[in-house]
């Protein structure tokens, strides 16, 4: 399911002395079946832009296309359900959202509020408990009895039982540790080849794009100011301190190589293409020594 | 972000009213209520209002800020007025009698005076929560409350249960938005369908607040102690609150005020 943005205004408040300008005419499409990177500094417009994909905002002026529903600012609240259903949305910290009795009643509230019946949504939610990497023991458990990377699995749980075609990530990972932080990461990519879901990802850590993405969108104070793959996007390393934003370690590790006089053909981005280039660099002398014991 | 809810909000500016003293500003408006009550006729009523819009004006403050904040309790008042017109002691021209309804006269002119003060009380109240910072107003009513620290109430403990309240009502907004969007996009409707269908919508809404609102308490009151906080007693200020010329004219200004009502009056 594409969504497409046309000439996308959105103001907080209009008409009283907080107004703010969030979204200043955003011109972009999230390709279907993509994994895209949403990134920016911290209020570049990220979290609006992000509130749009679901129809929670409507925008000011312009339209926004969903697969085939196209969102005005005059579209009526009413009759957004079934849209939501296609596009599911982890939020920030979405631990938060938790209140159900036990983690397999709060996983199975998505489904139960798109129609399935009790029983369907009680054998989705253990599927998906399974599927986000947690032990079926804990479906009687109370959600509040959890620790925090559970409470975090359960709630991605709950909205991937939605069984949405698009699903939205908010840094997903944040403030999770290096070891779950890799396994989530490894979830998301395996689900979207799994189920052929498209991906939205807002987020800080640029390994992460790198690694994952395929379709970039950088905002900068309300606009997008460039979309492209990660090659493109990681290949000026001064545009992107411009717009604050980093590199990925590797390609980090790259420019220092680069600036002691070594040259890449295409700016590696992730480990493994580092490892292939350099590679390729040696000389044969040094690769005909057989194997390596590290 | 709840755009619509006015009440107890500040709204920064550089006015006269914005800079006089909170504990002036309290104690006029409750002050002015009370002067309220002597109005009895149409020119007290007159007077009242334009001294009203005066104030409003020198504000700087929108008037749609004002109609906002009597819309929400549009219904009450017009509950009260209706009571006061139905059912009040008949005098003056019977327009109407059925039982112990009597549409009279007298009930209609009272019915608009009532209407007139609630109006009078809301505009005032909310001129003093737009032009002062909350922190500021309860800095004023730890001052006002002072006193009665002979009879042992714990003053420096409430005020700072203000201060904390008054501080989160905003953090709490966000997170309520914050939740309900969680929610919306798991498919709950918020404010639709049938009262029983709310009702149960705000169930997924509620927990996570309180749940949140219980550990951000917590992580508050270590945070406190870890700076070392011991209870109010003998703390010294951030914010000092200074008297100036203005608040005694203003003071003057609401004394001449209250003579030419008494004056005036019926």
């Amino acid at each position: 399911m594409a969504i497409t943005f046309k000439q996308v205004e959105f103001t907080y408040q209009p008409g009283t002395p907080f107004e703010t300008k969030a979204l200043t005419d955003i011109n972009v499409t999230i390709p279907d079946g993509s994994y895209t990177a949403l990134i920016g500094h911290t209020g570049s417009g990220k979290s609006t832009l992000l509130q749009h994909l679901d129809a929670l905002l409507k925008p000011t002026s312009g339209t926004v296309t969903i697969g085939d529903r196209v969102i005005t600012p005059t579209t009526s609240n009413k009759d957004l359900k079934r849209l939501r259903q296609h596009v599911g949305i982890v939020f920030q910290f979405p631990e938060s959202q938790l209140f159900e009795e036990t983690v397999a009643k709060d996983i199975a509230f998505g489904p139960q509020n798109f129609g399935a019946s009790e029983a369907d949504a009680l054998k989705l939610a253990a599927k998906m408990l399974t599927l986000v990497g947690l032990d079926a023991d804990l479906l009687q458990r109370s959600p509040f009895d959890l620790s925090g990377g559970q409470m975090r699995r359960v709630a991605i749980a709950g909205v991937l039982a939605m069984q949405p075609k698009v699903l939205v990530l908010d840094e997903p990972t944040a403030g999770l540790d290096p070891q779950g932080r890799l396994e989530m990461m490894d979830m998301f990519a395996r689900l979207r080849h799994e189920q052929q879901l498209t991906i939205v990802l807002v987020t800080h850590q640029m390994d992460d794009v790198a690694n994952y993405a395929n379709n970039v969108i950088v905002m900068d104070h309300g606009r997008v100011v460039k979309t492209g793959t990660p090659q493109a996007i990681f290949k000026d390393p001064q545009w992107l301190a411009e717009h604050h934003l980093g590199l990925p370690k590797t390609t980090a590790f790259a420019q220092q190589l680069i600036a002691r006089g070594m040259t890449f053909d295409e700016m590696p981005l992730t480990e493994d293409q580092l490892a292939a280039a350099l590679v390729k660099q040696l000389p044969t002398s040094v690769l005909g020594g057989g194997d390596h014991d590290e | 972000m709840m755009s619509k809810m006015i009440f107890g909000r500040y709204i920064p500016g550089n006015s006269l009213i914005h800079h006089m003293d909170p504990r002036a500003k309290l104690l006029l408006s409750f002050y002015f209520i009370g002067i309220i009550f002597i109005a009895n006729n149409w020119p007290t009523y007159v007077l009242l209002f334009a001294f009203t819009l005066l104030a409003i004006k020198l504000s700087g403050v929108k008037w749609s800020f004002f109609i906002n904040g009597v819309k929400p309790l549009i219904w009450l008042i017009l509950f009260t007025v209706v009571l006061q017109i139905l059912f009040s002691a008949s005098g003056g021209q019977v327009y109407f009698q059925w039982g112990i309804i009597t549409i009279s006269q007298f009930g209609l002119v009272n019915g608009v005076y009532i209407f007139c003060r609630f109006v009078l009380i809301i505009f005032m109240s909310t001129l003093l929560t737009l032009t002062t910072p909350p922190l500021e107003l309860s800095d004023a009513i730890e001052y006002l409350l002072m006193p009665l620290k002979v009879v042992h109430f714990p003053v420096y403990e409430v005020a700072l249960m203000l201060s904390i309240a008054l501080r989160f009502v905003p953090t709490l907004m966000d997170e309520t938005e914050k939740i309900m969007n969680a929610q919306r996009a798991r498919g709950v409707d918020f404010g639709e369908g049938n009262i029983f269908q709310q009702m149960r919508a705000i169930v997924p809404l509620l927990i996570p607040l309180f749940v949140s609102s219980f550990n951000r308490a917590e992580d508050l009151a270590t945070a406190m102690e870890a700076r070392g906080y011991q209870g109010g007693e003998g703390r010294s200020k951030y914010r000092i609150l200074k008297w100036h010329g203005r608040d005694t004219w203003a003071t003057v200004t609401f004394a001449v005020l209250t003579v030419a009502l008494v004056y005036l009056r019926a």
